[in-house]
C-alpha cells in the first residue's frame, strides 16, 4: 500500500511536484525572511555597539548624566589602570578607550587665513597601538575614499563629505578649535591623512577621526578619556551577560556619591538603544508570525484545493472498499511527505540564499538616508539556528492542516456523490 | 434469505431531497437475484437504476424499505461493514472507467488486493489471471491515458474481477464504447459468468448490453415495471 501511494505521489505531477514547490517556495521564504530580520536587527545593533554605545559602556556618573553635551571636563582619569583592571575582570570582552568631542575645524589658505569653517564631532580612538581592534571594529579601512589611514602622530581621517564641504584634500594641514578638559580654548594643528565615508548620515556629516593620543594632547587629556567601552569577543550582543557585568561592576560604586565615579551600562542601558532593541525584536516577532500565518493560508488553500481535485478518485478508492479512516489517513501521510519534502527543500535553498546574503549583503544605502539613527547601509542576513527549523512551521504544519480539512469532505460527503462529482 | 439468493430487496423507497420538496427515485421495489444470475436493470435515464445500483452497492442507503446483499441488510451496515462488504464481495465497473490515471494497468488491477492485504506473490498471480481473462497482459506497463475506450473498460473489469468477487455491479458499462468493443466485453462478462458463476448485475438502456442478459428487470419512474426471464435460445448473438 505505501508504495502503491508513493508511486501515486510520484506519478502526479501536480500531487507531488507542485504542492512541494509551494511548500518550497514559501518555506523558502520564511527561512530567508526570519535571517534577513536577524541580520538587520543584529547589524543595527552592532553598528550602534561599535561606533557608539559598544556592547558596555564605562563612564563617570557625570559624564553619563551629561552624555549628550561630550562633556569632558567630567571624563576619566587614569584610565590605562581601570582598562588594565577591566579586561583582567572581564577577559570576554575587549575594552578601548574613546574620546569624543565637538569643534570646529578650521581650514587656512597659504597666507594662514580662514578658508573655510565647519562643526564638527571628533572622535579618538586607539588607531596606532598594534593590538588595538578599533580601526577594524570601525571598519575605516574599507570606508577611506581618498588619501590613506592615519599612520602617524598629528595626522586625521575626515568625513569625506565633510571635506567636500570644506574643499580639504588628503595632505592639507588643518586646525581644530575646540576646548581642553580643563575648560580652556584649544588649538591643534593635524594632517588630513585620508577621507572616510560610512554610508551613514550621522557619521558622514562632520566626523574627524584621530588617534586617541593626539586627542589627548591636543584636549590636554594626559591619561583620561570620556568612555571606555567593551565589546563581546564572540561579536554578538549579549543582553542578559552584558547586564550581569554591569551589575557586578556597579554594585560597590552604587552608594558612592563622587560623581566621577565610574558607572558601566548594557547597550540596552544606553539613551534610546534599549527601546530599539526591544522594537526590533517585537517587529521581527511580529514581521515572522504575519508571515508564517500568510504562508499557512496559502498553503492550506493549496491543500484544499490538491484535494477536491482528488474526489474522483477517493470515490473509486472508497467504492473498492477502502475505508474512509484509511483513506484520509493516506491523505494525511501524503501532505506529511510533501511537507516535509518541501521543507527540507525550501530551507536549504532559503539558508543558501541566506548565506550568500550574509556573505555579500544588499546595499541600501539609498533607503536610509538622512536618517540621524545608524542603521547598516548594507543588509545582511544572519543564520540563526531558529532558521534550520523555522520554515517547518508553515511547510509541514500548514500543508498537513490544509489537507486534514480538505480531506473532511470526504466525510461530509455520501460515496454515491463523490461519484457524481467524479463524473461530471 | 434463501441460500441462492445474493439479492433481496423489500418495500424499498429512495426519497432525495432536493430543496424544500422531495424527489422520490425509487418507489416499493421489491426484487430477488439469485447466484449466478446476468440481469439487468433497463429503463430509461432517470428511471431510477443508479440509484438502486448504489445501494446494492452500499455506496448508498435506502430511505424506508431493505435491501439484503449477501445476507447483510445495506441500511443497518456501519461504514466500516459497507467498506467490508464492498471489499470482500463487490466489483464495480462504471460507465467512464474511473481508473487510476496515474497508476498504470497493473496496478489498478493490483489496488483491490492491496486493500485485502494479500500476498505479493499471490496479488502477482491474481493480477495476472485477471488480465489474462481480458486480453491485456500486453499493456501490464501503460497507463490509462495510453489506452483506447475499450482497452480501459477491460481493464476496469479485470479490475472488478480480480478478487473473484460473488457480485457484480456494472452501471452503463458500454455507453462509451463502440459496438465492436461492447460486443467484446460483454462476451467476456457472459464468459466470466459461465466459468466464475459470478453474478453480474447491469445498469443499462443499451440494446447491445440487453441482447445479452438473461433477465431483464425494467424499471420505469422509480417502479419495476416489468421483470422477464428469457430462454436460452434466445439469448447471445
Ligand atoms: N443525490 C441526488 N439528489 C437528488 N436527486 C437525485 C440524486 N441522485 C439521483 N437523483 C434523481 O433520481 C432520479 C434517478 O436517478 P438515477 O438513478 O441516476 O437514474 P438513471 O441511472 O436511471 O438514469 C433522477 O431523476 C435523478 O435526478
Ligand atoms: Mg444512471
Amino acid at each position: 500500500m505505501t508504495r502503491f501511494l508513493l508511486k501515486g505521489l510520484f506519478y502526479d505531477k501536480s500531487r507531488s511536484r507542485l504542492p512541494i514547490i509551494v511548500v518550497a517556495v514559501g518555506v523558502m521564504l520564511t527561512v530567508f525572511m526570519n535571517a534577513y530580520i536577524t541580520g538587520f536587527m543584529g547589524d543595527t545593533i552592532e553598528m550602534n555597539a561599535r561606533f557608539t554605545h559598544g556592547h558596555l559602556k564605562v563612564m563617570t556618573k557625570a559624564y553619563a548624566e551629561n552624555e549628550g553635551q561630550l562633556p569632558n571636563d567630567l571624563a576619566m582619569t587614569e584610565v590605562s589602570a581601570l582598562k588594565e583592571e577591566l579586561s583582567g575582570r572581564f577577559p570576554e570582552l575587549d575594552w578601548a578607550a574613546r574620546i569624543h568631542f565637538g569643534g570646529l575645524v578650521d581650514v587656512p589658505d597659504e597666507q594662514g587665513e580662514t578658508r573655510s569653517q565647519g562643526p564638527a564631532a571628533g572622535m579618538g580612538i586607539d588607531l596606532l597601538s598594534p593590538e588595538s581592534r578599533e580601526a577594524e571594529r570601525l571598519n575605516i579601512r574599507e570606508s577611506i575614499v581618498r588619501g590613506r589611514m592615519v599612520q602617524n602622530p598629528g595626522e586625521a581621517l575626515m568625513a569625506d563629505q565633510f571635506s567636500q564641504k570644506l574643499k580639504v584634500n588628503p595632505g592639507d594641514e588643518v586646525t581644530l578649535i575646540g576646548s581642553t578638559m580643563h575648560g580652556s580654548m584649544s588649538m591643534y594643528n593635524f594632517k588630513v591623512a585620508g577621507t572616510v565615508s560610512f554610508g551613514t548620515e550621522a557619521l558622514d556629516r562632520g566626523s574627524i577621526i584621530l588617534d586617541i593620543e593626539d586627542a589627548r594632547l591636543a584636549l590636554d587629556m594626559y591619561d583620561a578619556a570620556g568612555e571606555l567601552i567593551g565589546l563581546f569577543k564572540t561579536g554578538f550582543y549579549d543582553d542578559t551577560h552584558a547586564m550581569e557585568i554591569a551589575r557586578e561592576f556597579n554594585t560597590p560604586f552604587e552608594t558612592d556619591g563622587n560623581e566621577y565615579a565610574p558607572v558601566m551600562k548594557s547597550l540596552t542601558q544606553q539613551g534610546s538603544m534599549g527601546q530599539l532593541v526591544k522594537m526590533l525584536d517585537v517587529w521581527s516577532v511580529y514581521i515572522i508570525a504575519v508571515f508564517i500565518l500568510a504562508m499557512a493560508l496559502v498553503l492550506w488553500n493549496a491543500g484544499l484545493l490538491g484535494g477536491l481535485r482528488r474526489y474522483g478518485e477517493f470515490g473509486v478508492r472508497l467504492a473498492m472498499g477502502e475505508e474512509k479512516n484509511h483513506l484520509y489517513r493516506t491523505l494525511i501521510y501524503e501532505s506529511i511527505f510533501i511537507g516535509i519534502a518541501g521543507a527540507i527543500i525550501g530551507t536549504s535553498i532559503g539558508l543558501l540564499f541566506a548565506a550568500w546574503v550574509q556573505e555579500k549583503g544588499i546595499n541600501i544605502s539609498g533607503l536610509m538616508e538622512g536618517s540621524a539613527m545608524m542603521y547598516p547601509s548594507a543588509i545582511r542576513t544572519r543564520i540563526t539556528p531558529a532558521d534550520y527549523y523555522i520554515g517547518f512551521i508553515p511547510g509541514l504544519f500548514s500543508t498537513v492542516v490544509g489537507t486534514m480539512l480538505a480531506g473532511i469532505g470526504i466525510y461530509k460527503r455520501k460515496t454515491s456523490q463523490l461519484f457524481k462529482e467524479l463524473e461530471a | 434469505m434463501d441460500k441462492n439468493e445474493i439479492i433481496q430487496i423489500k418495500e424499498l423507497k429512495k426519497i432525495f431531497p432536493m430543496g424544500k420538496s422531495e424527489f422520490t427515485a425509487l418507489n416499493d421495489i421489491n426484487l430477488s437475484l439469485g447466484k449466478g444470475e446476468f440481469t439487468g436493470l433497463i429503463g430509461p435515464s432517470g428511471s431510477g437504476k443508479t440509484t438502486l445500483l448504489n445501494i446494492v452497492g452500499s455506496l448508498d442507503t435506502p430511505t424506508s424499505g431493505e435491501a439484503w446483499v449477501l445476507d447483510q441488510s445495506i441500511g443497518k451496515l456501519t461504514a466500516k461493514e459497507a467498506a467490508q462488504l464492498r471489499k470482500k464481495n463487490l466489483g464495480f465497473i462504471f460507465q467512464s472507467y474511473n481508473l487510476l490515471a496515474v497508476h498504470n494497468v497493473f496496478e489498478n488491477v493490483e489496488f483491490p488486493l492491496l486493500l485485502l492485504k494479500i500476498g505479493a506473490a499471490e496479488r502477482r498471480k491474481m493480477v495476472m489471471d485477471a488480465l489474462e481473462w481480458l486480453g491485456l497482459t500486453d499493456k501490464v506497463r501503460s497507463k490509462p491515458p495510453q489506452l483506447s475506450g475499450g482497452e480501459c473498460q477491460r481493464v476496469a473489469i479485470a479490475r472488478a474481477m480480480v478478487k473473484r468477487p460473488s457480485l457484480v455491479l456494472a452501471d452503463e458499462p458500454t455507453a462509451n464504447l463502440d459496438a465492436a468493443n461492447s460486443h467484446h466485453i460483454l462476451q467476456t462478462m457472459v464468459k466470466l459468468n459461465e466459468e466464475l458463476k459470478t453474478t453480474f448485475l447491469f445498469a443499462t438502456h443499451d440494446e447491445k448490453v440487453i441482447g445479452y442478459l438473461k433477465r431483464k428487470i425494467y424499471l420505469f419512474d422509480g417502479k419495476v415495471a416489468k421483470d422477464e426471464w428469457v430462454t436460452s435460445n434466445q439469448t447471445a448473438k
